[in-house]
């Protein structure tokens, strides 16, 4: 049990460094609230799964990638804005979820603790996170010529549609891994708050990432730590996404602009 | 022999139902200044996105192997609030482009864009520092083609000139083919050995003299645009410079 809660924590870890990092890129695209309704899509999958006795990650992956791609051709073929787009989708994928889940399951779906975390689960998640990470570091160019204007970038030939897709699938990624323990509900907490806390501290890009990662970091680090010695709830989410907050309330105080 | 750049043959680009570029075809050749006019909603910065490939069209639209394209977009509607600043832009295109570590500095100093410039938030750049930006940017990776797409639209008349003074130099020091989009007369027969009018179903093209008469310009704008010609003379009191200016 120790063993699995130290993996779990280290997974969170590692999770927080990829949150804070797709954070400043969802925060920059003007997304982030977009992209916190695509941790929903993963409900549907996960009520199936629990109503099918399968594993209910596997099953939130199958309906969030599923999810994720629907909304970028939704947006390519119907020229909706993304939160248009998503928005369409979340509530068909949030109603399905709802009346799929097992009553009894839907807390844990919606606020985590999905099932026992196996070292296969671990090494996959680590990588997962691993890859997000990567992806944002090699991508960072192009995503920020994109940021900035997509004529620009699309002129200086960064293939744009392409560069959407890779980074609301990142983004699902990230979510997915954030299942576990955040649960479907709270997943993009740590995506959205601490990159909005680091904005309030700075207006360079560098601090920026920096000071995000830093935020989630602790947040989760905290959160566990609190949630094991203190509250004893069965999942760290909620503390962890409390914690973030109360961080985002702090930087209201030392905003810089 | 001048070589040719850029043939344009048949060109149509509509938006849903709407027209806005028919069956348009010219040719560019190194090293010309080509002014591309017309009354507002005759296509001009459609056909720039056109030749840039970022919408979709019919027809030819055949750029020669040499050919290295920067862009000067009219507007950019970047977020204010980014955390990104002049500097992080250009680093990303050289970045992306795999430009040797100089190439930034070396445009950047060109432009006269000091550190603190380059270290400022684009939010808080104003108009002309913007688009001095803007130009660096489309400079990185060294074009020999740029199209200017109303480079001084909404600036003040010194920030105007410069802008101006700049893109001759370009041109002149550079050899720069430059296609550019304007509603000013006066910069186009100043600047642009070609000219290009674009008006709904009508289209012409030559240089200036030949097209910029009062009945072509009554037949393209409803009702003959004034203009001015510009000449400079600069003066070392100060700063100070005098232009004068002599309606035509």
């Amino acid at each position: 049990m120790m063993k699995e809660q130290a993996l779990l924590l280290v997974l969170a870890l590692f999770f927080s460094l990829a949150a804070g990092l797709v954070g400043c890129i969802a925060l920059m695209k003007r997304m982030l609230l977009a992209g916190d309704v695509i941790s929903h899509l993963a409900l549907p999958g996960i009520g199936l799964a629990f109503a099918l006795k399968l594993n209910p990650m596997m099953g939130g992956a199958a309906t969030l990638f599923l999810g994720t791609f629907l909304v970028w051709q939704l947006q390519r073929k119907t020229g909706l804005a993304t939160e248009a787009a998503i928005g369409v989708i979340f509530a068909a994928a949030l109603a399905i979820g709802a009346a799929v889940t097992p009553s009894e399951d839907l807390a844990e779906s919606l606020f985590g603790q999905l099932g026992i975390l196996s070292p296969a689960g671990f090494l996959l998640g680590l990588a997962a996170v691993l890859f997000v990470i990567l992806s944002i570091f090699l991508l960072k160019n192009q995503l920020s010529l994109a940021i900035f204007s997509t004529d620009l970038a699309a002129a200086t030939g960064v293939p744009i549609a392409r560069l959407d897709l890779y980074f609301l699938l990142l983004f699902s990624l990230t979510v997915l891994v954030g299942l576990r323990f955040m649960g479907a509900l709270l997943a993009s907490a740590l995506i959205i708050m601490p990159s909005a806390t680091a904005r309030q501290l700075t207006n360079k890009m560098s601090p920026f990432f920096l000071l995000a990662v830093v935020a989630s970091f602790v947040s989760v680090a905290a959160g566990f730590l609190l949630n094991a010695l203190v509250f004893k709830f069965s999942t760290a989410g909620p503390t962890i996404a409390v914690l973030s907050a109360v961080l985002f309330s702090f930087s209201l105080l030392a905003r810089t602009r | 022999m001048t070589n040719r750049l850029l043939t344009v043959t048949d060109l149509n680009v509509s938006f849903g139902n709407r027209e806005v570029i028919h069956d348009l075809s010219f040719e560019v050749r190194q090293g010309d200044c080509l002014a591309i006019i017309g009354p507002n909603g005759a296509g001009k910065t459609v056909l720039l996105t056109a030749l840039l490939n970022l919408i979709p069209y019919r027809g030819e639209i055949r750029w020669s192997r040499e050919a290295r394209l920067g862009y000067v977009p009219q507007k950019i509607a970047a977020d204010r609030q980014l955390p990104l600043s002049a500097k992080d832009l250009l680093t990303a295109k050289a970045g992306f482009l795999k430009l040797p570590a100089g190439e930034l500095q070396e445009v950047s100093a060109g432009l006269g864009l000091s550190g603190e410039l380059l270290n400022t938030s684009i939010g808080a750049l104003s108009g002309g520092q913007i688009q001095k930006v803007l130009i660096a940017f489309a400079l990185l990776g060294g074009p020999n083609v740029l199209l200017f797409d109303e480079p001084t639209a909404s600036l003040d008349e010194l920030t105007e000139e410069h802008i101006y003074e700049l893109l001759h130099s370009l041109q002149k020091e550079r050899g720069m083919t430059v296609l550019l989009v304007s509603h000013d007369l006066s910069i186009v027969y100043r600047n642009a050995n070609m000219v290009l009018c674009l008006s709904k179903g009508k289209t012409c093209m030559g240089p200036p003299k030949d097209v910029l008469t009062p009945a072509m310009l009554q037949e393209l704008y409803a009702s003959a645009p004034q203009y001015y010609q510009h000449s400079h003379e600069r003066h070392r009191e100060g700063d100070s410079q005098v232009v004068q200016e002599r309606e035509k």
